[in-house]
């Protein structure tokens, strides 16, 4: 499987984000999206996934299930955390492998790996930041998709959350999953590519007319 | 399938849990028409008279109360995003969204009319009429709100906008209801004329309510 993107342009609000943006990501490979604030690392991301719509460029995923899109093969892990506060731990977890249709076997093992399982029928409303992280994390443990994209995905996690969620994404890779992730630390995987964005967005205004 | 299923029972568990909206249009709903007797005196002729109108327009407001959280708190949590990326298609999402939102405000309210239709002295033939019209017609209202939720779902103050673009679109359920309703109870047109035209205004809505709704989600979130 092997995802790839040539020349894409991003337009939101009148305004160039980016443009000429391209890159190959294979099975078992990481992509960085790095970047400064408003560089369109977010924009990327759900430009995969089909939530933004593409301004130019083509994207293209090879050796996937042709009958679905990219986005329909692909967890999203944005800004928010997709949870209902009125429903507990274990609730909107079934909620989404039900949605996201993997039936709801196996709940446990997810919730177990993420440090959540003495909590599973406690309302998400009570749950911390980085808890909420944790759950929503969880989804993508319990739904298999070959392609994880990640928006973010350390900012609430305290060092020791970090950590395991590095070993996770380890093993999606080893069994031949692929992760797009948007950051500005370290995440812990060694040979991952980088992609920079907002170089090109300099060019940009450069052509520009005055 | 499932995937239908499970948004059903979360938004129906959702309302219904602390913080969700299916009390609160039945309870406005109940507000607002034993305010009425207050307003006008105890003229239990003129009550009787006006009751399914009153009825049918309490019925009406109180639908609109919940709408803006209809799609509102999927967008505000990011579950829209997962639920637009998702395999199961956009209309059948929104359809089943209609119908547990009918199903934790519309019915309510019409279980609670029979009761409420005392206060307004219409005797027994006349509530279950007046049920029957807001059995069949509330649904409409929910679907016909249905688009004006998801035009409204990134404005953060969109209720008010809701029901600025629902209500006209509501009129013609709301004198096909009532009319209806009147029939039943004084005549002269049979209850079966305007009862048919508000069954059919329901089953459009079925149709139209999803497919514009999804056309507007998938619009306005970009």
């Amino acid at each position: 499987m092997r995802l790839s993107a040539t020349d894409l342009a991003c337009r939101r609000g009148g305004r160039d984000v980016f443009a000429g943006v391209s890159f190959a990501v294979a099975s078992g490979d990481a992509l960085l999206v790095t970047g400064r604030n408003g560089a369109g690392k977010s924009s990327l991301l759900r430009m995969v996934v089909g939530l933004v719509r593409i301004a130019g460029g083509r994207l293209a995923l090879a050796g996937g299930d042709p009958e679905l899109s990219i986005g329909e093969q692909a967890h999203y892990l944005g800004h928010q955390d997709a949870l209902k506060p009125s429903l507990s731990v274990v609730e909107n977890l079934r909620f989404w492998t039900n949605f996201l249709g993997s039936g709801d076997a196996g709940l446990d093992e997810p919730l177990a790996a993420l440090g959540l399982d003495a909590l599973a029928d406690l309302p998400a409303g009570y749950l911390s930041a980085g808890q909420r992280r944790r759950l929503s994390i969880a989804r993508l443990l319990a739904v298999k998709r070959p392609i994880w994209l990640l928006d973010e995905p350390t900012s609430t996690l305290d060092a020791t959350a970090r950590e395991r969620l590095t070993g996770l994404m380890r093993d999606h890779l080893a069994a031949s999953g692929m992760i797009l992730a948007a950051t500005h630390g370290d995440l812990g995987l060694t040979g991952a590519q980088e992609l920079r964005l907002g170089d090109q967005r300099l060019a940009l205004q450069g052509e520009a007319p005055a | 399938m499932t995937a239908l299923v499970a948004i059903l029972l979360r938004d129906t568990r959702v309302a219904v849990r602390i913080g969700g909206g299916a009390l609160m249009a039945v309870l406005f709903f109940l507000v607002v028409v034993t305010l009425i007797p207050f307003a006008l005196g105890p003229d239990l002729a003129l009550l009787q008279r006006i009751g399914p109108a009153i009825l049918w327009l309490a019925a009406l407001l109180a639908s609109l109360l919940a709408l803006d959280r209809l799609f509102g708190g999927d967008h505000e949590d990011g579950s829209l995003d997962l639920i637009l990326m998702g395999r199961a298609p956009l209309e059948l999402v929104v359809l089943t969204k209609g119908i547990a939102h009918w199903l934790t405000t519309g019915l309510p309210l019409v279980c609670a009319a029979p009761l409420i239709g005392l206060i307004l002295d219409l005797d027994a033939r006349a509530a279950l009429a007046l049920v029957l019209t807001l059995l069949v017609g509330t649904p409409a209202l929910t679907f016909i709100g249905l688009v004006g939720a998801a035009i409204a779902v990134t404005l953060r103050r969109g209720g008010l906008l809701v029901a600025v673009l629902v209500l006209p679109l509501a009129v013609p359920v709301l004198i096909f209801g009532v009319a209806a309703a009147n029939a039943a109870i004084a005549g002269p047109v049979s209850f079966g004329t305007p009862f048919t035209v508000l069954c059919a205004l329901t089953l459009a809505s079925f149709v139209v309510g999803p497919f514009a709704a999804a056309a507007a989600l998938r619009q306005e979130i970009e």
